[in-house]
Formats: structure tokens, sequence, C-alpha cells
């Protein structure tokens, strides 16, 4: 394991953002905290790197017990939403601080941030400062500080967030490629879904400070332990009580075993997907069918019709953080 | 339309008058200072009399003048030293760690410059008898630090805040201590609000008069201290006058540089 934590908890004042969080991470994947704001990620994040002190519990970074070790010696990069760009300094020297301060040799230095801006594409950029760079390039600039100093583990608190979404989209799949080049154990912090299935090999969910499930973004999505790790995944309707994926609601012209009776309240059409909005035993729901289909089955507004729900969730699956991370 | 289009320019004329006539009350009057210390007529009659520069050549010798203006410096120095040392320990405090009492903290620090004057000058002049502090130099020095201070500790606090915590997190997690962090991040992120806040502060110091009245002994004074004296003196009025034409002179300097300093500081971040 290349992160371990255990049992750790973290209260400011009266908020306990952290409640007995256990949490394992295996060498050489790209990890995502994903949940909501307030749910309790990002400050595991900055007790992994040393930037909060646990209340209780203990944390290991590469098999060394780092619970009171101070940030400057756990080994960790660390990539702040809104960037920490240190605005007195060009790129290069940014980028070079982690080596300055540890007294490398000035060649190689130059050679190691000449390799970094290569990597992170700012290479012509090296003697701007920070003020003259696009949110997407100080991020690109601080991913390279952090690795500079050839980190153990790479962690970044929202990195995205203050970007815009085109960037964002950008962003996402260089740091997928980055981390395939570079192979550094990385732990990202996101409440954005899409942006976690997308980027990374595991996905680790927390709200209200607690670890709700940890899982491959499949895993996640086809098995979720709660109703609350479905609703974040991904869409959801109500049927018969039941949650369900709209997609995973078939629409019948005929009755049959387990279908329910339904009313086409309306019907948009969304490209190839059609959203489909129903009345199912009084309550709304919604089903979401390809053009082909909606158009074979003929699908239009005050239409009766059958709906067969499959894949519903019935009951809680494993419990609450036990789910062992696939490795 | 035009109703609104001719009030507006109307409104426009009268703030242009009002305007004109504030720096017309401002700046007459510094204006016939600097004349007079050219005026041949020791009365200050008016129109000058003629052109000399005798009163500067008197001005330049006088050595009471000199070393006042040398004890204002010094003191001037020493205040605005010992605020931006105090000043910024106390903003850095106050906006990266908690503890009992911190939010008195700005209130105290704040509260001597409202205080008047006359109120700090009664309270240090008792306190250094009874501490047995001799007056002098070192007096004056800690009397206008207590009101020098707040100017260093506000701009210092308002760019510790704005600048947040994570320059500081983000250098200790690449590898620097605190130290290392204070020289290569913090300081000069902090630099042009201490340099402002350190020049405003040798400007309120220079012209200080009520404190120092109460912290300055009989035979240390400072340029105002002097001027004051001198003033009712009819032999001396002329070389007062050269003395103030000066010193009108020598503020614009640094108010100027303040004010540049602020404003670059204030443009091309973020």
């Amino acid at each position: 394991m290349s992160i371990l934590v255990q049992n750790v908890s973290k209260s400011f004042g009266d908020f306990a953002a952290l409640h007995d969080v256990s949490v394992e991470i295996p060498s050489g994947s790209l990890t995502a905290l994903l949940g909501p704001s307030g749910g309790g990620k990002s400050t595991l994040l900055r007790v992994i790197a040393g930037l909060e002190q646990p209340d209780t519990g203990r944390v290991e970074i590469e098999g060394v017990e780092a619970t009171a070790l101070p940030p400057q010696r756990r080994g960790v990069g660390f990539v702040f939403q809104h960037y920490a760009a240190f605005k007195h300094m060009t790129v290069e020297r940014n980028v070079a601080f982690g080596l300055s301060i540890r007294h490398k040799p000035k060649e190689e230095i130059r050679q190691r941030v000449q390799e970094l801006l290569e990597l992170v594409h700012l290479e012509q950029f090296a003697h701007r400062y920070p003020s003259q760079l696009s949110g997407g390039q100080r991020q690109r600039m601080a991913l390279a500080r952090a690795l500079a100093v050839e980190p153990k583990v790479l962690l970044l608190d929202e990195p995205f967030g203050a970007l815009d979404a085109q960037v964002r989209k950008e962003l996402r799949a260089w740091l997928r490629r980055l981390h395939d080049q570079v192979h550094v154990t990385t732990v990202f912090v996101t409440h954005d879904q899409e942006e976690a299935m997308e980027v990374a090999d595991e996905i680790v969910v927390m709200a209200g400070g607690e670890v709700k499930q940890i899982g491959s973004p499949d895993e996640l999505y086809e098995r979720p332990a709660s109703e609350f790790v479905m609703s974040f995944l991904g869409p959801v309707t109500k049927i018969g009580g039941e949650l369900v994926r709209p997609h995973d609601v078939e629409i019948l012209t005929a009755g049959t075993a387990g279908a329910r009776p339904a009313l086409i309240s309306r019907v948009t059409r969304l490209g190839f997907e059609v959203r489909v909005d129903l009345e199912v035993e009084g309550e709304p729901a919604w089903a979401q069918v390809t053009r082909g289909t909606a158009d074979h089955l003929g699908l239009k507004s005050g239409d009766r019709v059958w709906v067969l729900p499959h894949k519903v969730r019935t009951s809680v699956a494993a419990s609450v953080g036990e789910t062992p991370p696939a490795s | 339309m035009s109703g609104a289009v001719a009030g507006s320019a109307r409104g426009r004329r009268a703030l242009g008058v009002v305007t004109a006539a504030v720096l017309v009350v401002v700046y007459v009057p510094l204006a016939v200072v600097v004349i007079n210390s050219f005026n041949r007529s020791r009365t200050f009659g008016w129109p000058p009399a003629g052109f000399t520069l005798s009163w500067w050549a008197r001005a330049w010798h006088s050595t009471g003048a000199r070393s006042a203006l040398a004890t204002s410096v010094e003191a001037g120095l020493g205040a605005t030293a010992v605020a931006l040392l105090l000043g910024t320990m106390a903003a850095f405090a106050v906006s990266r760690y908690r503890f009992f009492g911190r939010e008195t903290v700005s209130f105290l620090v704040l509260l001597p410059i409202a205080l008047p004057g006359i109120v700090t000058g009664i309270a240090l002049n008792n306190a250094f008898r009874v501490l047995g502090l001799p007056f002098g130099l070192l007096t004056i020095i800690i009397g206008h630090a207590t009101f020098c201070i707040v100017l260093v500790y506000n701009n210092a606090l308002a760019r510790l805040r704005r600048l947040g915590g994570s320059l500081e997190e983000a250098s200790m997690d690449l590898g620097a201590g605190v130290l290392q962090t204070f020289r290569f991040v913090t300081f000069p992120q902090l630099r042009s609000a201490l340099l402002a806040g350190g020049l405003l502060d040798f400007a309120l110091s220079f012209d200080e008069i009520i404190v120092t009245t109460f912290t300055a002994a009989p035979g240390v004074q400072t340029l105002p201290l002097w001027i004051f004296g001198n003033l009712f003196r009819p032999n001396q009025a002329p070389v007062v006058n050269v003395v103030a034409a000066a010193l009108i002179v020598l503020s614009v300097v640094p108010v100027w540089l303040a004010q540049r300093v602020a404003g670059d500081a204030g443009g091309g971040r973020f």
C-alpha cells in the first residue's frame, strides 16, 4: 500500500470533518476522493499531506509511519485548487523551488526543470510570471512544481475546480495521460462524479465525514452500496419505491410479469437520447431510451404503456467503508 | 434627456468649482510659505519686497535646526523600525494562528492612534517617570512607536489575509522550513505592504508634536518642537519659514512613494 489511513477523525470546533475514516490506496494508482462539498474529502487529503493534524488515527506513507511527520518530510507533492503560485517568481523558479531549497547543483536543477516544463508543455513560458499565464497553465506549472521533488505521492485538491468547463475537460484527459507516463501514486479530490469516473482507477466516495464506498468506477456505478452512492454517481428515478437508473427502465407496449402500467407525460428528444417522463401509479418517474427504441415503439405523450425496471437496488449490499479496494 | 445632460453638466461644473476651492485653501498657504522663504522682508510684507537666499543660508547654518532635524530623522527611523518589527509579528500572529484573545489584539493595536495625543503623552510621561527611564531619544521613539505600529499591522494583515495560507503550505510541502518559507515566499509578497506602512509611519512620526512634547527632554528636540519654540521669536521667524518650506518639499517624497508602492501592489496580481 502506498497510503494507509486508519481510523482518522478530525474536528474543527463543533464540526466533525472526518469521522473514523480508514482508506488504503495502492501504489501507482490514480484515486479520486469524490463527494459533496463539506463531505471531508479535502480534509482527508490535507491530513495525508500533513497540513492538518488528525485528532485520532494514523497515517502511513509507503510503509513509513507519517502521523507525526511535518509536511516537509512526508515526500508528498500537493497541488492546490487556486494554484498557490509564487507570484514573484518566474515559472522556471517556481518549478525549481523545491530543488533550490534542497541545494541541488545548478546544472541538475536546470535540467530537471527543463524536463518538467516539457512534460507539462510549458517550456516556452519558462521566463514568464504566473500572472502572465492562463488558469490551466498555472495549474500545470503547480503540478510540475509538485513533481519536481519526486514525491512518493501526489495529492491534488480540486485541481480543476477553478477552471472553466472546456479547460477542465482537457486537463482531465491530460492528467490521466500524465499519470500513465509518470506512475506516481496520485489522489485527487473532486465533487464532479463525471470527472472521477473519467480519470480515476478507483473512487472513494465520501459524505458527512465518512467513507461511503470504495471501488472502481464500474463497481460503484453497477453495485452501489447505498442509495446515496447510487444517486451521487449517476441519474436515478424511483419506480414502485425502488431506485433505478433511468436507462434500466424498459418501456413495453404490452403487460408482462413485473411490469407496471404507466402514462407518458412528455417525450423529450436530446439527440441520440430520448427522455421519457412518466407517471407510474400516480408518482412521477422517467426513463432514458435511445432514439431508435422511441421511434420503434412510437412513444408520444398521453400514451399508456408498461414499464419494467431492471437492476433495481433492493437492499444495501456491503456496509459502509468495508468494501475492499480493488488493486 | 437634454435637461438631464444640462443638469449633469451644471453639476460637474459645480463640483469642479468646489474641488478648485478646496485645493486653493489647502495649497495657497503652502505656496505662500515657500514664496516667503525667498522674501527679502523680515516681516513677510506682501507683495514680497525682493528675492533673497539669505534666509536659506541662515537656516542651513542654524545648529538648532540641524540638530532638531537629526533628532527627528533618528526618531522617525527608530519608531518605524520598531513598528515594522512589532506590527509584522502581530499581523502574523493574528492571521496565521488561533489563540485566546486574538480578536482583542486588533482593537488594542488600533486604539493608540485613535486616542487623543495628549492622553497618550501624559500616560507615557507618567509611565517613564515611574519606570525611571530618562527622557530623550529613546522615550520619543517608544512614544511614536505606540501609534505607528497600527499602520504596519493593518497593511501587513490585509496583505496576509489576501494571500491566504496556501502559499506557505505549498512552500512547506516542497520542503522549505518556517524561516525559508518566510524569506523566500512570504516576505517578498509582503514587502510592498511593509514599505507603504513604513513610509507612512516615518511621515507620521516626523511631524508629531503632542506626544513628543511629553516624551522629549529639554536638550533633545525634534524639528516640530524646534519650530514651535522658535515660531514667535521675531529674529528666528524667517529661518522657521525656510525650514517649513524645506519640509513641504521633503514630505512630498515619502507620500508619493507610499502611494506608488501601494498602487503597484494592487495591480497585476491574479
